[in-house]
């Protein structure tokens, strides 16, 4: 249970949005769709409790995220969020496999036997000792999808995950992260100004 | 996986960001260890040969001179005295003990000593195998020097005269290993020594065939002359009528180079010397103050190459920072990653810090290594030039505090970029992408 109240948002009284409510039930994966500049990152980073609203109400899975100071908001987007970027980010340091047991030590969800499993599933289980640049483009969205996912959270976000990507490779990239969310029980919300992706969502919501 | 694993992790994929301020942390830490060590080493190494000697008497000329040569065997002898003053001495009420010595021959290096038992007391020196020397031409060898050369009982040794290797050689004569010395960690381990009677012989038969002779013709002599009219002097000169050393006696007395003197009371310290200095033609030197005043003349130096490694180190925190500085900047959206996977803002921090002690704990380590390769070295040197060697894995209570000095560093310079990541804007960030 997704739902939001009244988000008013300003970057230092220079620009504001005014964003709509959104509402979506358990197993429900949402689009919402926009132009550049209209406040979808913002949106984002709103849901995702990176940034705090000036008002109204965010209430992921009973909880009013606006009430959490920092420490219990990290904690909470730790267990329940996860978040695809536009672009892949890793922690470079590390090897794919590293990488998502750095994701499980922060959560506190220690477990081998599912990093393996989301790497079989995502088909990059060979990668799995491999440094992130040394992995091909294509290779690094599905690692980045991995380290999404890897907590089991409730809620996947996606920003412009298909944006940069050819007619075959968004609906491919799309029915990946459309299929993981349901094989591990989360749902989706996308935020993109990509027209494409409407036909994969039920539900979508223009900004 | 953990923050501390991630901090080295980090580390290790780019070892080149942070090579030049470790280079210069250990540096630092390096030079300074090494000073430490080799002052206490020197010191303790000194101190344990100056124990129970109070005083030395030798010939006239530089104080501390006659303290290396007649105590730290490294330096050449002043001159030499003669029996009768340095009875005199040692009849006096405030004298002791006292301890004839007799050097300036050498086996391979390594000086021969013509010397009383009591030497061996003085530093608690043992016959490890054989027996003490008797009689003349008869040595007992110091521990290192055999174990070097791999001298055994029963060996015959061809000195050299004067203290160097090259000086030459006494071929009439050699001298025959009796007995060789337990290690007692003092001077006598890099000594050969015998019965001043040797001395005397060996050189007897030498100075026969050299210009010594005339030099006994001087001044000196026209002084024993006249001391020849006492009765006891009397007595001794019948007796050495009937030894070999016929010759010399006609020409002068038997001489020694220094004497160890320990007093009755430490009080006489102060004026004994002094006496000896401005009422006779002997030299008293005290070497706990000669060798004082050697540490403070080394002190300047030592003081100003440790402000050096203080700067360095300073130098290297500033490094330090800068480099941690720069990563961060470079890791930013890293940083904001691992901030939406649930990590909070001091996590971050404190990966930081790890990153920085790792760094500056590990300098401190390897600063430790290097100054330890260092002490090996310098005492290659010194077994070279001086035949003294020192060695020590101790670890100093000052080395502790640069340990600390460490810790202190690591956290000053990660103390801006850790705050820096704490205050980090992950949404600003990860939306200017």
């Amino acid at each position: 249970m997704i739902k939001t109240r009244g988000i008013k948002f300003d970057y230092n009284n220079q620009v504001f949005f005014e964003f709509p409510d959104i509402e979506i039930k358990t197993k429900e994966n949402l689009l919402i769709i926009g132009n550049s500049g209209i406040g979808k990152t913002t949106l984002l980073h709103l849901l995702a409790g990176l940034l705090e609203s000036k008002s109204g109400s965010i209430e992921l899975f009973g909880k009013e995220i606006s009430n959490l100071n920092s420490y219990q908001l990290d904690t909470f987007r730790g267990e329940n969020i996860g978040i695809v970027f536009q672009r892949s980010h890793f922690v470079n340091s590390l090897t794919v496999k590293e990488n998502l047991e750095l994701a499980q030590f922060i959560a506190n969800k220690k477990d081998n036997n599912r990093i393996d499993t989301i790497l079989k599933s995502l088909g990059i289980l060979d990668k799995s000792d491999k440094k992130t640049n040394q992995l091909s483009q294509g290779e690094k969205q599905r690692a980045s999808i991995a380290l999404a996912i890897v907590n089991s959270p409730k809620l996947i976000l996606a920003d412009e995950p298909t944006s940069s990507l050819d007619d075959e490779n968004c609906d491919r990239v799309i029915k990946l992260l459309k299929k993981q969310a349901s094989e591990f029980n989360a749902q989706l919300i996308v935020i993109t100004h990509d027209n494409r992706l409407k036909k994969h969502f039920k539900k979508s919501i223009k900004l | 996986m953990n923050i501390f694993k991630l901090s080295i992790k980090n580390i290790i994929s780019k070892p080149l960001n942070s090579i030049l301020s470790l280079a210069l942390l250990i540096l630092g830490i390096g030079i300074i260890s090494l000073l430490l060590q080799l002052n206490s080493l020197i010191k303790t190494q000194m101190d344990n040969n100056l124990k129970g000697i109070d005083m030395v008497v030798g010939a006239k000329g530089s104080p501390l001179q006659l303290i290396l040569s007649a105590v730290y065997h490294i330096d050449s002898p002043t001159g030499n005295i003669s029996v009768e003053d340095a009875e005199e001495i040692k009849n006096n009420r405030m004298v002791g003990s006292s301890i004839d010595l007799l050097y300036g021959d050498n086996y391979k290096g390594y000086r021969i000593v013509g010397t009383e038992d009591k030497f061996l007391d003085l530093y608690n020196a043992k016959i490890k195998d054989g027996k003490k020397w008797n009689a003349p031409f008869e040595v007992v060898v110091g521990a290192k020097i055999y174990s070097k050369l791999n001298i055994n009982l029963d060996d015959e040794l061809v000195s050299s005269h004067g203290l160097r290797e090259t000086g030459e050689s006494h071929v009439n004569q050699s001298f025959k290993v009796v007995g060789l010395l337990e290690p007692s960690n003092s001077v006598v381990d890099q000594l050969i020594i015998t019965s001043p009677q040797s001395i005397w012989d060996l050189h007897d038969e030498h100075d026969h065939d050299d210009e010594d002779h005339e030099e006994h013709h001087d001044d000196e002599d026209h002084d024993e002359h006249e001391h020849d009219h006492d009765d006891e002097d009397h007595d001794e000169h019948e007796h050495d009528h009937d030894d070999e050393d016929h010759d010399e006696h006609e020409h002068g007395d038997k001489e020694i180079t220094a004497m160890l003197i320990k007093f009755k009371s430490p009080m006489n310290i102060i004026q004994f010397p002094r006496q000896i200095n401005e009422n006779t033609n002997l030299q008293a030197a005290v070497p706990s103050y000669e060798i004082s005043r050697l540490f403070k003349l080394f002190g300047f130096g030592i003081e100003t190459l440790t402000y050096l490694a203080y700067l360095i180190i300073l130098v290297s925190g500033f490094s330090l920072f800068i480099n941690l500085f720069n990563s961060m900047r470079e890791r930013k959206y890293e940083m904001a990653l691992i901030r939406t996977l649930g990590a909070s803002r001091s996590q971050l921090s404190v990966m930081v810090i790890f990153e920085s002690l790792i760094l500056t704990i590990s300098g401190f380590l390897l600063g430790l290594l290097v100054s330890r390769l260092g002490v090996m070295f310098v005492s290659s040197l010194m077994e070279e030039s001086l035949n003294y060697s020192l060695s020590s894995l101790y670890i100093l209570n000052e080395e502790f505090w640069l340990l600390g000095l460490s810790i202190l560093i690591g956290l000053i310079s990660s103390l801006i970029p850790a705050i820096q990541v704490y205050k980090m804007n992950i949404s600003e960030i990860l939306a200017d992408e």
